[in-house]
């Protein structure tokens, strides 16, 4: 098996000289995938604290529907969406169908309820603990939620970057709704399956073994966030 | 939390600003894997002004992505699925653009001795008589269409084989050719493909030159009757820059290692 050492030599070729497609694809991922984290959060977060904190009735069947979509199959999302965004589907006054847009719909679908049941799960545990100390502080509800979703913060941010590494190794999906089309909808991934499927073997694993680092670049950054809060926080 | 959503507005509209006039062509995928549309492409969008975005699926996917209307042009390779595409009024028109062939690759020692064989059915006989792996695409591309009718004409029933020395992978050419490498077993692939694939190991052409191995390629502008948000106008520049002089002399330019790869035909 030749191809592990070329593959690891491609990477570092295509990284030293710059390659502009290579950045082209890479900028692409990052805007798609950041876009659909970030849209996550911010649906995902006040959700997971409503589950958690909220006191309605379906608040139990609503909580394992949300984990049990954490299962669900980025191919079957990527279908979906095409059926709802595609010309003869109810979406298609949009045209969103092969665009960034609609990659960025399909990665918000399959990483808002991980980021949601996470979120619901580190809550809920923090409401058990500081629960008796806000009542006694009379805190009113905005108050418990606010204060319960400033402690939570290091849960809140697994579940962040859980999302984002979901969002970011995600193929099925993006592929059926992008299209992968050069220079306007091909991330890694989708260039990963392309490369697969030419028989450039080296030149697949030389984008994964890239991938790999920028995720572990992204995960060692938000980390470093978390680490400089907590010596803040304690020194 | 307002920069987490500035910066998410901020993306959002950047990836909403762009793109002067294109077309999507849903096309096969042998034309784009074995890199035909990085050859030709640049030169209709420098002579057209007009931006062409490949989605390569299988033929099958194809014509189905285009009866959703999710496409300006088909370009695939499956004459009868097209004609049926065309008189169900998907279509205007089916023209002939090029051609090549399908061929039969295995391992390099042969085991069915398909070197041997006089015509592809006495291929496909050979490789059921000894049992010996083919993989097939089970994916109603063009290609898998194809091998289908070859075994029905060699009157062999893969069905009762199924899962047994026939096996379905469901997937592109590229990933059952890649399947079939690491089995050490048989598959059809066209020409173009297996010219343009890394992978081959000790795989090669086994069985190639019955003219019922004929592969021809044909494009179609997708009907603004039938999808009234079809780009007609630019689609339509493009099936007759692809018919033109221009584009015929540019797919016939187009070689990997020295060899042709499509053989322009239209009339």
């Amino acid at each position: 098996m030749q191809t592990f050492a070329d593959s690891f030599s491609t990477a570092f070729g295509l990284i030293v000289t710059g390659d502009p497609i290579l950045y082209e694809v890479v900028g692409l991922s990052l805007q798609v995938t950041f876009s659909a984290v970030a849209m996550a959060v911010l649906v995902g977060g006040p959700l997971g604290a409503i589950l958690a904190i909220g006191r309605f009735p379906g608040r139990g069947i609503l909580s394992v529907v949300v984990s049990a979509l954490m299962g669900l199959p980025p191919v079957v999302v990527g279908l979906g969406l095409y059926m709802a965004l595609s010309q003869s589907g109810p979406f298609a006054v949009f045209e969103l169908l092969y665009t960034p847009m609609a990659m960025i719909l399909a990665q918000f679908i399959i990483v808002t309820p991980i980021i949601a049941a996470i979120s619901r799960q580190v809550l809920s545990d923090l409401s058990l603990e500081y629960g008796e100390t806000l009542r006694a502080l009379r805190a009113t509800r905005a108050q418990t939620i606010a204060t319960l979703l400033w402690e939570a913060r290091p849960g809140l941010l697994t579940a962040t970057l859980a999302g984002l590494g979901r969002a970011f190794a995600e193929v099925g999906a993006v592929m059926i709704v992008g299209g992968n089309i050069n220079h306007v909808t091909r991330v890694m991934t989708t260039s990963i399956a392309l490369e697969t499927s030419k028989g450039e073997l080296a030149m697949a694993m030389g984008l994964g073994i890239i991938l790999l680092i920028l995720s572990f670049g992204i995960n060692a950054a938000l980390m470093g966030v978390r680490g400089t809060q907590r010596a803040r926080a304690y020194g | 939390m307002r920069t987490i959503a500035l910066s998410v507005a901020f993306s959002l509209t950047a990836t909403m600003a762009c793109c002067g006039p294109f077309i999507v062509v849903q096309s096969t995928t042998s034309t784009a894997n074995s890199g035909l549309y990085d050859a030709i492409l640049p030169q209709f969008e420098a002579e057209s002004g007009i931006e062409a975005r490949v989605v390569a699926v299988g033929t099958g996917q194809a014509l189905n992505n285009a009866r959703n209307c999710d496409g300006d042009v088909l370009l695939v390779h499956a004459k009868s699925a097209e004609e049926q595409f065309v008189a169900e009024g998907y279509g205007t028109e089916r023209f002939d653009v090029m051609y090549n062939d399908f061929i039969i690759v295995g391992p390099g020692v042969d085991p069915a001795h398909l070197n041997d064989a006089e015509n592809a059915s006495v291929a496909l006989s050979s490789i059921s008589a000894t049992g010996e792996t083919f993989v097939s695409r089970g994916d109603e591309s063009g290609t898998h269409q194809k091998e289908r009718a070859l075994w029905e004409v060699a009157g062999i029933d893969t069905e009762e084989n199924n899962g047994d020395w026939y096996r379905e992978t469901g997937s592109g050419m590229g990933a059952t050719l890649n399947a079939a490498v690491a089995m050490g077993a048989y598959t059809m692939t066209d020409r173009a493909t297996w010219l343009a694939f890394g992978n081959r190991n000790t795989h090669e052409i086994l069985f190639e030159g019955d003219p019922v191995l004929f592969n021809q390629y044909g494009i179609i502008a997708v009907n603004p009757e039938v999808c009234p948000n079809v780009r007609s106008e630019q689609a339509q520049v493009f099936v007759d820059w692809m018919l033109s002089d221009a584009g015929q002399s540019a797919i016939g330019a187009y070689t990997r290692d020295g060899e042709q790869l499509f053989f322009p035909n239209a009339d």
